[in-house]
């Protein structure tokens, strides 16, 4: 399956059939940090993702303002 | 047709769409969306944010918190307007500016627009080149004052940030790691008006940046999802990467870290900082008068912001010489 990827934006191709949770963990990254959508469905981790799934993995952590203070 | 999860939602029992450890909970479209609703409604309440007929002005960048905040405020009843700040990083924040126009555009709401650039002649990228200081810091001083000049020029009540419990988590990680007590006697959700401030609040604190990035994707609100590319690296996003690693290992720490905070050290540290109190520290009682350039409140004759804009105008001007 095509999986796009953010911040880079970058596409990798992951063989399926695959759960969500374990897609998170072979490319290594936590499942507090992103949500996973396919087509333009939001899944979750037990979700079972086949070979022909466009899969996006939207990272949600952002800002660089928030700084120091309140 | 998107996989079906065998999760299901706490509430109804239908397929969910989403599973939030924190909450040990899962919800499908519908109950995810009252729960959000229900956060927000909690944190504006717990904290008397926003009075029936205040005006409210959202602080809007284009990003997933921001368009989060404003349509749940609308959702909740409140009548609030936004104020996107052009900063002038280049295509970012060109597509920023049209997440903004799109989202307010698509509700018939109110979106003002500062932009740095035309208004007070300089842009952060300039900034950060004048001072050699980090962007952020140059961004989060600019966006403070001038979203707070806006509010007071215009009338409104309030101004209210997309702040996230990540955000304000990670904020008060920092604050802790340096023990900088001042930060952590101001870090608040809602810090009253005061001469030459408005009122300003959080009211997503109570929600995770996962939850609002989901809340935007099941209501089909369009967002920025690349970083800022001045951000990259930065220590804040470090925080939140560490605090995301001890969420994972153990669910509810974010929440219990800022919660507790909240209930049961905050209060008292800004207690012990107030002037006058015997415990209060010598010495650091601090005055406010009018910046003698803007007006705004400034310890000093000239306040940050005016500074730095001087300082990244001069840096442009002897750039271009």
């Amino acid at each position: 399956m095509k999986v796009l990827l953010r911040n880079p934006r970058r596409e990798v191709e992951v063989a399926g059939p695959t759960t969500v949770r374990a897609l998170l963990t072979s490319l290594d990254l936590n499942p507090e940090s992103v949500l996973v959508i396919v087509g333009d469905e939001l899944v979750t981790n037990d979700a079972r993702l086949q070979d022909d799934d466009a899969v996006e993995i939207r990272p949600v952590i952002s800002g660089g303002s928030g700084g120091v203070a309140a | 047709m998107s996989p079906e999860s065998r999760m299901k939602c706490r509430v109804c029992r239908e397929p969910a769409v989403i599973d939030l450890r924190r909450h040990n909970a899962n919800f499908c479209h519908e109950h995810f969306v009252a729960h959000c609703e229900e956060q927000v409604r909690r944190a504006i309440r717990h904290f008397s944010m926003i009075e029936p007929g205040e005006r409210v002005v959202v602080a809007v960048s284009g990003g997933k918190d921001s368009l989060a905040l404003w349509a749940l405020l609308g959702s909740l009843g409140y009548d609030a307007d936004g104020l996107y700040v052009g900063l002038g990083i280049d295509d970012y924040s060109d597509e920023s500016h049209d997440y903004a126009r799109a989202f307010a555009d698509s509700r018939g709401l109110t979106l003002h627009v500062v932009d740095l650039a035309t208004e007070h002649g300089f842009t952060i990228p300039g900034a950060a080149a004048a001072t050699r200081r980090a962007p952020c810091g140059a961004c989060g001083l600019s966006k403070r004052h001038v979203f707070n000049a806006f509010a007071l020029e215009h009338g409104y009540d309030v101004v209210a940030t997309g702040h996230n419990l990540d955000d304000e988590a990670a904020v008060l990680f920092g604050n802790v790691l340096r023990w900088d007590l001042d930060y952590l006697a101001r870090q608040h959700p809602a810090l009253p008006a005061a001469d030459g401030f408005a009122r300003k609040v959080k009211p997503l604190y109570r929600l995770g940046e996962r939850e609002t990035a989901a809340y935007c994707v099941l209501e089909r609100i369009d967002y920025q999802v690349e970083e800022c590319p001045m951000a990259a690296g930065n220590r804040h996003l470090g925080y939140k990467e560490l605090l995301n690693d001890l969420e994972a290992r153990s669910p509810g720490s974010k929440a219990s870290f800022l919660f507790g905070f909240l209930e049961r050290a905050r209060d008292p540290i800004a207690a012990a900082r107030e002037p006058g109190r015997a415990d209060a520290p010598e010495g650091e009682v601090v005055v406010l008068r009018p910046c003698e350039v803007c007006g705004a409140p400034t310890p000093g004759d000239v306040c940050a912001f005016c500074k730095l804009r001087d300082r990244a105008v001069a840096g442009r001007t002897g750039a271009a010489e």
